[in-house]
Order: C-alpha cells, then sequence, then structure tokens
C-alpha cells in the first residue's frame, strides 16, 4: 500500500517503465497539484568542502508530511568527453548513487552533467569522496562559475570534425578547475565545442564562448562521387530521408540552389565552388558525404555570448575569432579567454551574462579588451550611425593643441 | 594586501551590514578590498577555506557570507 494516496499522479506508474519511484516525491508532486503550487524551495549553502559549485541545495516545505524528501539536493557530476561510459562506470556511479542518494539521476542535464537528483546533507561528502576516490570522477559546476565544459564526439567517431573537441575540452577543463569549483564571476559561463558547423552540441546557442570547428581551404571534391550521386547511385544525406519516395535525386534543388551564400554551381557533370564564398555551412557537405569532405587547413572559430531567453530573449553567439589553430598547448586560445574574463570580471554586473555586457558596452569594446583588430567578419549590417567618435589616441596631435601656434596662421 | 589585513577588513564590513544584508556578490567583496578581481579571488578563496566565509548558492548564482549568518532554507522550519 503507497504510503500517501496519489490518485492524480497514479496513471505515472503503469506501463513498462514507472515515472516516479519514491513514495514521498509523488506525495510532493501531489499535493502541489492539489494546491497548483510548488512545495520545493531550492539555495543555501550545502557543498562540499571547498568547492562552491557541484552541489544545489533542495528542500520540501512540508518536511513533516514528506521526511523522505526533507532534504533533496541536487549533485551535478562532470560527464566525460564526448560522454563515452564503459558499462561498469555507470553502473558503479548507479550502485553508489543508489546506495547514497534517491537512486534518481538526469542523464544529462542541460549542461551536459550528469545529474544526480536527491540527496541528504550528511550523504554529500560521502558520494564526494566516493566519486573523486573510488572512480576517479570530479563535480561538475553550478553557480557563479566556470560551468562543466562540453563537447561532440568529435574526431573519436566522426569524419567531420575539424579539431579534436575532446582534447581542448579537456585540457581547458583541468586548466580552469579554480573557475570552475570556486566562483567568482558575475554569473555563470559556459564552453562548448562543435567539432564542426553541424554544431550537435549547439554551442553556438547556448554558450558564452562557442567553440566551432572549420577549415579556411577548399571543399575536397571527389567529383567520380558527385556523379554517384547524380547518377543515383548513392542516396544522399546518407540514406537518412529514406523513409518516404522523394523522387530521384535532383543536385540543382537540393544541394547548389539550397547553398545559402550560392557559391556553387554544377556545370558539365562538375561540381565547382567558389571558397572565397563558401560560409561552411555544411549543407552540401551532409547531402553528399562520399563526394564532399572538409578541408585539410583545419581549426576552429570563437564566438561568443550566447545565452537563454531569461533576461532580454535568447541570443546567439557573435563571430569574435573567425579562424584560429586548435594546437596544444592551446596558449592563442587562452589568451583570448581571459582577456575575455578580465573584462567581464570586471565590468559585469552581478548576474549579467557576457552577451549581455557585449550589448551593454558593445562590440567594440569587446575587441579593445580581447586586443583583436576588426575584420570584415566582426559586421553584421551596415552602420546605423553617421557620426565617428574618435578616441584620443587615435587621433594625431590628440586633444590638445598649441594656440599660439595656431593663431601664426589664423586671425581671431 | 596582507591577507590578515584582509580577512580583518572583510569581517568587519559584513559585521557592519549583518543588519540588512547577509549574503553578498563577489564584486562586493572585491570592492571592499579595492583589488582587482583575479588578486580579490585568491584572498577570499583562502577566507572560505579557513572558514571565515561561507558560500551560498542558489544553484544559478553564488554568494558570499560570515557563517551561520542569514536565514538558510533548511534552518527555516526549526526556528
Amino acid at each position: 500500500m503507497a504510503k500517501h494516496a496519489t490518485p492524480l499522479l497514479d496513471q505515472l506508474e503503469s506501463g513498462p517503465w514507472p515515472s516516479f519511484v519514491l513514495d514521498d516525491l509523488l506525495g510532493v508532486l501531489e499535493l502541489s497539484y492539489k494546491h497548483g503550487r510548488t512545495h520545493w524551495k531550492h539555495g543555501g549553502i550545502v557543498g562540499v568542502f571547498g568547492y562552491g559549485g557541484g552541489v544545489i541545495g533542495r528542500y520540501c516545505d512540508q518536511p513533516e508530511m514528506f521526511p523522505g524528501v526533507a532534504h533533496f539536493h541536487t549533485m551535478r557530476v562532470a560527464q566525460p568527453g564526448g560522454k563515452y561510459y564503459t558499462t561498469e562506470y555507470l553502473k558503479n556511479i548507479c550502485d553508489l548513487w543508489e546506495f547514497r542518494g534517491s537512486g534518481v539521476t538526469n542523464m544529462h542535464g542541460s549542461t551536459g552533467d550528469i545529474i544526480f537528483i536527491g540527496t541528504s546533507t550528511p550523504q554529500l561528502e560521502e558520494v564526494f569522496y566516493e566519486l573523486t576516490h573510488t572512480f576517479g570522477q570530479d563535480l561538475g559546476g553550478s553557480g557563479s562559475n566556470l560551468r562543466t565544459p562540453s563537447d561532440c564526439i568529435g574526431s573519436s567517431r566522426c569524419e567531420y570534425a575539424c579539431y579534436d573537441t575532446q582534447a581542448i575540452c579537456y585540457d581547458l577543463t583541468q586548466e580552469y578547475q579554480d573557475e570552475l569549483h570556486r566562483p567568482a564571476f558575475p554569473y555563470k559561463f559556459k564552453f562548448k565545442f562543435d567539432g564542426c558547423p553541424n554544431g550537435c552540441v549547439a554551442a553556438i546557442a547556448r554558450s558564452d564562448i562557442s567553440f566551432v570547428g572549420t577549415w579556411k581551404d577548399d571543399i575536397k571534391i571527389d567529383q567520380e562521387a558527385v556523379a554517384g550521386y547524380v547518377g543515383g547511385e548513392f542516396a544522399p544525406n546518407a540514406g537518412a530521408h529514406s523513409g518516404r519516395d522523394w523522387g530521384a535525386f535532383d543536385i540543382e534543388k537540393e544541394v547548389t540552389g539550397l547553398c545559402p551564400t550560392n557559391c556553387m554551381k554544377y556545370e558539365n557533370g562538375k561540381l565547382l565552388i567558389n571558397t572565397k564564398e563558401c560560409t561552411r555551412c555544411m549543407h552540401c557537405i551532409n547531402v553528399m558525404p562520399r563526394a564532399l569532405h572538409i578541408g585539410d587547413d583545419r581549426g576552429c572559430s570563437m564566438l561568443v555570448g550566447a545565452k537563454a531567453p531569461i533576461l532580454d530573449g535568447a541570443q546567439m553567439s557573435s563571430l569574435l575569432v573567425p579562424f584560429i589553430k586548435v594546437e596544444e598547448p592551446y596558449d592563442e586560445i587562452k589568451e583570448v579567454i581571459e582577456n575575455i574574463w578580465d573584462w567581464w570580471m570586471e565590468e559585469g554586473k552581478n548576474r549579467e551574462r557576457l552577451g549581455e555586457l557585449i550589448k551593454r558596452q558593445g562590440f567594440q569594446k569587446l575587441l579593445e579588451m580581447t586586443n583583436i583588430k576588426p575584420v570584415p567578419q566582426h559586421v553584421q549590417e551596415p552602420r546605423h550611425n553617421p557620426y565617428i567618435f574618435w578616441n584620443e589616441d587615435e587621433v594625431e596631435g590628440g586633444w590638445d593643441r598649441d594656440i599660439n601656434e595656431f593663431r601664426k596662421y589664423h586671425q581671431r | 594586501m596582507e591577507y590578515e589585513e584582509a580577512k580583518q577588513l572583510i569581517v568587519e564590513k559584513l559585521t557592519k551590514k549583518l543588519k540588512t544584508k547577509s549574503k553578498f556578490y563577489f564584486n562586493d567583496l572585491s570592492k571592499i578590498l579595492g583589488l582587482k578581481p583575479r588578486e580579490a579571488k585568491k584572498i577570499v578563496n583562502r577566507l572560505i577555506q579557513d572558514q571565515v566565509l561561507e558560500y551560498w548558492s542558489s544553484g544559478s548564482t553564488s554568494m558570499y557570507g560570515l557563517p551561520g549568518t542569514g536565514k538558510q532554507a533548511s534552518a527555516e522550519h526549526e526556528e
């Protein structure tokens, strides 16, 4: 017999995968449905010693009624690069969480961490000790700090990867341990690494610094394979849209005609691409993966300032560094990151994301703070303001002039 | 700035404000110390380690306070 009657929720427990397993958890939810408001509260001083993030305090405001969930803290566990696990590892952390916590997990949270949902304060240090000492596993980020960096599977399994996403993700995670665990930022800060512009981790939409793989030289074309697609020998999109009959493959309609910059044409049985105009949108490569391949001069673009729509609407990242080589020890990349942090830590208001600071102080200010020269790729549209405001150091002689020298040539 | 001097300054200022505020942003602390954020962070980290300060987090935002001050979610119903 269930501890609490939950007529509004009983349906959730039918079927092969019952959604909720804890009596008290169901009870709180039932009560919330009945009252039309939440009975959870969050935030507090809970955490593990020395870390300012990784644990989010959660309490029930009806602890007498639901003692099993009076404390129900969340723990964030840093996910491995590309989210690869061995079954043994998963079994182990599940056993740990069943023993020390509720057994309820979320694989994965939006930032990418494994989320352990529900434990009490005395269990936090125990879980942390086991994770770090037995499984070599760290907690992730929460609060006003660097959140667990996340990446796509990169070159481990994907031919489109323009750089080793997992290597740089791991390197920066190690390099910025202090920023990850000891919050001193105005608000959260996210890195995400996409190996190519297909953007499997959606870096451009949801990270303060998005690293998107790209290349500088020509897309490699195998004209024979192009002919194979045209002749119907190979299924376009590697057969991904084969669920219904779309008719014969039409390269003009499905590839060249959809190129966003009109940089390609198919003439006399040959596919031609004007690399100068190509924006690396990946469409043609995705449609004809056997025939087209990313170039060889590879690196990434760094974009900045994406965020979710909490304040002032959602924002995508803006291009800051059009192309940068991604090579160990990533010094050039770290320099850009640290210049951005110095600016944001000093000038950012409390709870202001980088994207909001860029809007408030201007993209030009960001260029100045990162010592990056303006290039055409930074320009989104022609300017609206006809005035040019010069800084004193941009004008020969500055604002001071010798009035006597001036009077020699100009009467009063 | 010497660590002991910084510690005294922080404790004094935070205690003074206790009537109205028990949690402080990192920015407030670096302003009290009059240091650049990176420099202030080194001192604040040590203050946490020495348990002069403690972290408070809502999950999305982190703040700092003197241990045992302010109302904590878990303690509310114990009053």
